[in-house]
């Protein structure tokens, strides 16, 4: 099999696997990386969502060939040094009920704050709609997102 | 596994210098027995003062890990800082640990004041007989206990020993007034919050061991199917893949190194399926057939006074719902470790002790030889009350004699899950001349779960349909009768369960009654409970309290938007008064969702945080069920398979949501299902407000 040498959370990372392998696996059964989560497998929930650049990326169906050289972060590597922002948005509004959804729905926001970082109720909208809460936590995701942009509402 | 006696689990914590490790004990009724004091759980204090409760329940989003040890901490006089939860696994010191009918609050509540006040009472035992004071004086606060004539102290840490040697109190003194709680009521943030948000939290899915397997099973897509053949040469070519093998007559595992190597070996699997006996059932017959049982045979769930003597105008209505599907967002999987003469298993599962039993007879082990810890549950539902996937770990695990993950993909959960009853209801009743209901009947005719799952009857029907189906007012005249139908279509509990049926079609109904007896419905509703009595185990005052809270809190009967229309209903399941009124507005014929007012009294609110979650939750939950949630058959088959064709709500269809309580200090009841049955009639009745068009089957968008 291939070998590719992928930059994840700041590290190379040589794994050997099928060109044709989705990012997501690659992270969690090749390199134990499973804070990200599968979903559904044909980018319908956004559970499993990553940094791919800068961008929120499906790693469901994101095939790892396709990411070779480009800069990967996960939830693991999302803060260098102690909570990111919005993680520390959601601890204040308690966002999780299961939790099994809300490192897709943290990556999502991260990478809409870095693009527009004080985004309007409908931008918000747009944004996090990919991402399927089956708790409901809608409420909540946007609150700490607006908490997070600074703007405590 | 054998059950300590109570005397060597006191033992067994204070020899292993642990601290102070407390077993409480309740009447525990078992069948064939007498009331017997066994250990139903406790809680460990070490001597730094670090205070560990176990967890009796599984957190599967509904806040368990963090109200359960409140209720603890509040008559232990703990600080709550130092608390923290351990998860029990399948165990025989506790008692019945399934997690549903929205019960765990209710359940705990008094095992677990019980638990927090005798170790309290032991604490404070502890420092009188240390200090050689009299135990009158001296009192318990905030993980200390003090001494008021000379203020001294000790904490609860530095106790701990000592407590651990006094005997423990059976009857301890509970605090009697609600007002005085310190933690109780509390808006206190979860426990499990962190770990979720740093991608730490364990569910079933992330559990490894070392030189784990991985494997997807091929089940057969036909409800009640076989294999027939299969081939799978092209399956072992695929990289990674180590054993393909029969595990059942109706499922084939593919074993890989990782989850993709197996959903590959699976894609090359060739298999003939014997379609066996459902290969043409369809949704079409079934909802026919369902309708065509409504003249059979019927158990009465419910009944008063005498509907054959009201005469009046007569209204009829009929109503009808789909199958659902949970849908989960943690696809299922389990993880199994069969050793030979034992297996361990780790699986997000509602029920440790079912999956312990179901997965010892599947493999021919005693049940004291299977180990079952829970993990970390991405979402319940009701879904993890079934033991499938737990099952086929371990025959997995066995077949291949390794450590092996069994994972689900969504089009697996989709399509091979157990669903919500679809159902048929006929209604009917009879108005006076000032338009009054003096008569009510409802028809319910669906399958049942339990007896599908083989549980036996009661009285010749299903107890938890009655339990969830008969709520009512206090009509002069009523009957709800139930006629029990069969099909192949596998069939499980889903959040609120039969409660969402009966629901949706007795309040879409009062509304009916409403527009023709020209009333206001929620004046309807007050009328039919203007007295302060008891109706079929519900209070009428309460049922009174949350309509008029919901009424007052969404602006019931005031001007609204432009084009903004309201509707309202309530309805009570696991003990707990829910109402909720909806306000939409019509866009191209499709109801948009501005806002959704839900008042609940569920007594006892123990943490506002976790009960407003519940409720936010549950009422979003309940309109994926009233716009989209349908499960149809074909050929046999379920036809949706992913989240195109079996959409959940999402964020541009979440309407605000606002959650009100009723102040009691009743004893706390059901929080996680209650707010979803009054939805979706509440909703449609909104649309009826606003397009003079009934809606009589459930999903509102098919």
């Amino acid at each position: 099999m291939p070998e590719f040498t992928l930059r994840i959370n700041g590290s190379e990372r040589k794994v050997d696997v099928s060109p044709d392998t989705p990012l997501l696996w690659v992270l969690r059964d090749t390199l134990q990386l499973t804070g990200t989560k599968f979903g559904c497998g044909a980018g319908l929930c956004g559970a499993c969502t990553v940094h791919v650049d800068g961008a929120a990326r499906r790693s469901c169906s994101t095939p790892v060939s396709q990411v070779v050289g480009k800069n990967i972060i996960t939830i693991e590597g999302l803060s260098a040094n102690g909570l990111h922002p919005v993680q520390q948005a959601w601890i204040v509004e308690d966002v999780p009920q299961c939790g099994y959804c809300q490192v897709g729905q943290i990556m999502q926001a991260a990478a809409l704050l870095t693009k527009t970082p004080q985004p309007s109720d409908d931008q918000i909208t747009e944004a996090m709609s990919g991402n399927i809460c089956r708790c409901g936590t809608y409420d909540r995701i946007r609150r700490a997102i607006h908490r997070a942009a600074g703007g405590v509402r | 596994m054998s059950p300590l006696s109570r005397r060597e689990f006191i033992a067994a914590g204070a020899a292993a210098g642990a601290g102070l490790v407390i077993g409480f004990y309740l009447p525990h009724k078992g069948p064939g027995r007498e009331e017997t004091f066994a250990p139903n759980a406790y809680l460990k204090i070490a001597a730094d003062g670090r205070i560990t409760v176990m967890l009796t329940r599984s957190e599967m989003g509904q806040g368990v890990s963090t109200s359960l040890p409140m209720i603890l901490a509040e008559e232990l006089e703990a600080d709550w800082k130092q608390i923290s939860i351990e998860q029990a696994g399948a165990s025989t010191l506790y008692g019945d640990q399934s997690t549903g009918g929205s019960a765990s609050v209710k359940s705990m509540w008094d095992p677990l004041r019980k638990a927090g006040a005798s170790a309290r009472e032991m604490l404070i035992s502890a420092a009188a007989m240390e200090w050689g004071v009299p135990r009158s004086m001296c009192k318990a606060e905030n993980s200390t206990v003090v001494y008021s004539s000379s203020n001294r102290r000790a904490t609860y840490g530095q106790l701990a020993v000592t407590a651990a040697t006094l005997p423990v109190p059976v009857d301890p003194p509970l605090k009697k007034d609600a007002k005085g709680y310190k933690i109780v009521g509390q808006r206190v943030p979860r426990l499990d919050t962190l770990s979720k948000v740093a991608g730490t939290a364990g569910f079933g899915i992330d559990f490894r061991l070392p030189s784990m397997k991985h494997a997807v099973l091929a089940r057969c897509p036909v409800i009640g199917g076989k294999i027939a053949k299969f081939d799978d040469n092209e399956s072992k070519k695929i990289s990674g893949v180590s054993y393909v093998g029969k595990i059942s007559d109706s499922a084939i595992a593919v074993v890989a190194e990782s989850v993709w190597g197996a959903m590959e070996g699976r894609r090359a699997l060739n298999v003939t399926w014997d379609e066996g006996p459902n290969r043409d059932l369809n949704s079409a017959a079934i909802y026919a057939g369902l309708k065509k049982s409504a003249s059979d045979k019927a158990v009465t769930l419910y009944t008063t006074g005498d509907i054959s003597k009201a005469f009046g105008r007569r209204v009829d209505g009929e109503y009808q719902l789909p199958f659902m599907a949970h849908a989960p967002m943690e696809p299922g999987n389990s993880v199994a470790h069969f050793r030979g003469s034992e297996c361990e298993i780790w699986s997000p599962t509602q029920v440790p002790q079912d999956v312990r039993d179901s997965v010892a007879a599947a493999i021919g082990l005693d049940p004291d030889n299977v180990k079952v810890n829970i993990t970390y549950i991405g979402g319940g539902f009701g879904r993890r009350l079934e033991h499938d996937y737990a099952v086929e770990a371990a025959l997995v695990s066995k077949a291949i004699n390794a450590p092996v993950q069994v994972l689900w993909t969504r089009e697996d959960d989709m399509r091979n899950s157990t669903y919500r009853p679809a159902s048929y209801h006929r209604l009917s009743a009879m108005l006076d001349g000032r338009g009054w209901p003096i008569s009510f009947s409802h028809r319910i005719v669906m399958p049942s779960i339990n007896i599908q799952k083989g549980f036996p009857a009661d009285n010749g029907t299903d107890a938890e349909v009655k339990d969830e189906a008969s709520f009512t007012y206090a009509f002069p005249n009523a009957v709800i009768d139930y006629v029990m139908t069969e099909t192949p279509v596998p069939l499980g509990w889903m959040r609120s369960v039969n409660a969402l049926q009966a629901g949706f079609a007795s309040e879409s109904f009062l509304d009916e009654l409403a527009q023709v007896g020209g009333k206001d419905p929620l004046e309807l509703r007050l009328h039919l409970l203007e007295k302060d009595e008891n109706i079929n185990g519900w209070q009428s005052a309460r049922i009174r309290g949350v309509l008029q809270l919901a009424a007052e809190k969404a602006g019931w009967g005031k001007p609204l938007a432009p084009g903004h229309y309201q509707g309202i209903a309530t309805f009570g399941s696991f003990n707990s008064y829910m109402a909720e009124v909806v306000e939409i507005s019509m866009e191209n014929d499709q109801p948009r969702i501005h806002r959704v007012v839900g008042a609940i009294d569920c007594g006892q609110v123990v943490n506002p945080n976790i009960l407003e979650q519940q409720i936010h939750g549950a009422i979003i939950f309940a309109l994926t069920n009233a716009l989209h949630a349908q499960i149809t058959i074909d050929k046999g088959r379920v036809v949706q398979g992913n989240f195109d064709d079996y959409p959940p709500i999402r964020m541009n269809e979440a309407p605000l949501v606002e959650a009100y309580f009723v102040e009691s200090t009743e004893a706390p009841t059901g929080a996680g299902e209650p707010p979803v049955p009054p939805l979706a009639p509440a909703l449609c009745n909104a649309i009826y407000a606003a397009m003079k068009k009934r809606i009589r089957a459930l999903p509102i968008l098919s």
